[in-house]
């Protein structure tokens, strides 16, 4: 066997590894394991690319040069992620997920663009010109579009995740539609030119730049809310920027390990959209609607009952089953802890207390879950939507803390509601609800919840994490 | 449905290529089209595989396959080493080094991070 047809089998292994890493995602013990076979797969493709012709070649004729290059741009750039991994907040996990696409974006649309630069100066000295609509040309045009995109689709997402000021508000200038729609046009003759002139390195850096512009016109309208969208699809981008970028350089392993991202994010944002009760064309290009809305003071007049962490301690120390629903809210204040505090005070009066998880809890899937497993909340309480709202009619109490519009019984019952049809945990279900909330201001979503003004439905309106923290003391007095 | 487009023609390419010249070394260069071909299969089936194996994983650790994920888009380090390796032109090699340098960044960053939230979902010992 030739020496490609090793390196060749090294990237299926890789290939391999990469599908078996994503297979024992499904555990949370198993997916120690896949994480470790990614790493590994990673590894046995990086150590094969060291080795192909054209890499083998220049150390044969200059020396050990092109791997210390190589190897100084891994260590710098493993040692900055290493410490970004280490040191970043897991309420900043967004933020950090969002980066690392614009990086992984940025890395394929650099290839494409270096590729090109290579192949027009080998065709120079040929006097050959590239042949257009190419194989080659069409995927460097896609790779350097999809990788402009999603860095600054990712930048503007990081800015707004972490709230800087000038990105914190939506875009909404009504003209955008318009100004997306015209650089859209721009990108795609720019991207149809470089197709069939593929020897002009200005046209690339033009489609790289008409992208990037493209990718932050396109995000800044997105909402808060509209974030975990956003960032699946991002990363869905970054897999595709990678598999495009196979096809430049007609390797393998990064068309099979770009797809799988690709896939994984797709997956990931028809979940998210389908919590949300939103299209994906709606959260991309709508902007949350002003619909007419049932006034808040109808809902509410009178009917709204409030209580102290004295008489929810009570009630709490009578139940037999209790479940807390955590929304972002929660995370905001840094309750977690205060929670499972709650939760250790009442477990210790033989109370059974569980977890119940929206898909859309937090800032990007499954982030609540990661938040209360940093607060030490084993794993096995934390349950998924599905799987716990049948329970919801044999609970006696259950807590909301810090969420709204995913306890908003309207999306049931209220066909007229922007939010029927959403799936809903049914905490009115519940024997008694308590409601941990500040004041009666509506969620995202911005309507009135009739969950509030309920029969069965308790108001203990505090900030967060001092309502927690008063009643688990009022529980360990009483 | 596009992926089931893929599959005939995985199967005529296994079937049409005899053992004995699999393993011999082929000088003769697959010409474009079927070289794109082979790619596209690749792809698709690999999009399939994607989407059969996500679905079956948990919401509850939908964050560490986020990230996870992350790090194996990284694996456009693969054409950053090859294209930054082979010194061909010093423009070329420099955007190559920037390459390593952010593919490399996702890498770790998305494998380092993923493992310490794993870490928080095991079971503590008391």
């Amino acid at each position: 066997m030739s020496s490609q047809a090793w390196i060749n089998l090294a990237y299926l292994a890789a290939s391999m590894l990469f599908i078996v890493a994503f297979k024992l995602m499904t555990g949370p013990r198993t997916a120690v394991k896949g994480n470790y076979l990614g790493a590994a797969g990673m590894s046995i493709a990086v150590l094969a690319a060291c080795c192909e012709s054209p890499v083998m070649e220049r150390v044969t004729t200059h020396g050990a040069w092109p791997l210390v290059l190589v190897g100084l741009g891994a260590v710098i750039g493993g040692a900055i992620g290493a410490t970004m991994a280490l040191k970043y907040p897991m309420t900043g996990m967004p933020q950090m997920v969002a980066l690392l696409n614009g990086f992984g974006g940025a890395a394929s649309a650099l290839v494409a663009g270096a590729e090109l630069w290579n192949a027009t100066a080998a065709a120079k000295a040929a006097a050959t010109p590239l042949d257009p609509w190419t194989q080659f040309a069409i995927a460097t045009a896609v790779t350097g579009l999809i990788g402009a995109v999603t860095l600054c689709g990712s930048l503007v997402a990081f800015a707004k995740l972490e709230e800087l000021p000038r990105f914190k508000q939506a875009w909404t200038d009504p003209n955008r539609h318009w100004i997306n729609l015209s650089l859209a046009t721009a990108t795609l003759l720019v991207l149809w030119g470089l197709c069939a002139f593929p020897s002009s390195n200005i046209l690339f850096w033009l489609l790289v730049i008409l992208g990037g512009a493209l990718g932050c016109t396109l995000t800044m309208p997105i909402g808060g809310a509209d974030m975990p969208v956003v960032i699946c699809l991002l990363n869905s981008y970054s897999g595709l920027a990678a598999a495009a970028a196979g096809f430049v350089i007609d390797n393998s392993v990064l068309v099979i390990a770009g797809s799988l991202v690709g896939a994984s994010g797709l997956i990931l944002t028809a979940i998210m959209c389908q919590a949300m009760n939103r299209s994906l064309l709606g959260v991309l290009f709508g902007g949350l609607g002003t619909t007419t809305i049932a006034s808040a003071d109808d809902v509410y007049a009178g009917k709204v009952k409030s209580a102290s962490a004295e008489e929810i301690a009570m009630l709490l120390e009578g139940a037999g089953r209790v479940v807390i629903v955590p929304g972002y809210g929660l995370a905001v204040a840094q309750a977690q802890h205060a929670v499972r505090e709650l939760a250790a005070a009442l477990e210790k009066r033989g109370t059974t207390v569980e977890y119940a998880i929206h898909p859309v809890a937090g800032r990007m899937p499954g982030h609540m879950n990661v938040l209360l497993a940093e607060a030490d909340i084993p794993y096995e309480k934390l349950r998924e939507m599905d799987d716990i709202n049948p329970t919801f009619p044999e609970t006696d109490v259950a807590i909301v803390i810090g969420a709204n519009d995913v306890v908003n019984p309207a999306a049931r019952t209220d066909p007229k509601s922007p939010i029927a049809g959403m799936p809903i945990l049914d905490v009115d279900k519940a024997r008694t609800v308590v409601v941990v909330k500040r004041s009666l201001s509506p969620g995202f979503a911005g309507i009135p919840n009739p969950l509030f003004a309920a029969d069965n439905t308790l108001m203990y309106f505090a900030d967060g994490k001092k309502a927690i923290l008063d009643l688990t003391a009022a529980i360990e007095k009483g | 449905m596009t992926f089931l487009l893929g599959l005939p023609v995985a199967a005529l390419q296994i079937a049409g290529v005899p053992l004995p010249t699999l393993l011999a070394e082929v000088t003769a260069a697959e010409d474009p089209a079927s070289r794109f071909i082979r790619l596209l299969t690749v792809f698709l089936l690999a999009m399939w595989v994607g989407f059969e194996v996500i679905t079956k994983v948990p919401q509850r650790l939908h964050t560490p396959l986020t990230s996870g994920s992350n790090a194996i888009s990284g694996i456009t380090a693969v054409g950053a080493i090859v294209v930054a390796g082979s010194l061909a032109t010093r423009f070329g090699s420099l955007l190559g080094f920037l390459a390593v340098v952010l593919a490399m960044i996702n890498v770790a960053g998305g494998f380092v991070v993923t493992h310490r939230m794993l870490e928080m979902f095991q079971p503590k010992k008391k």
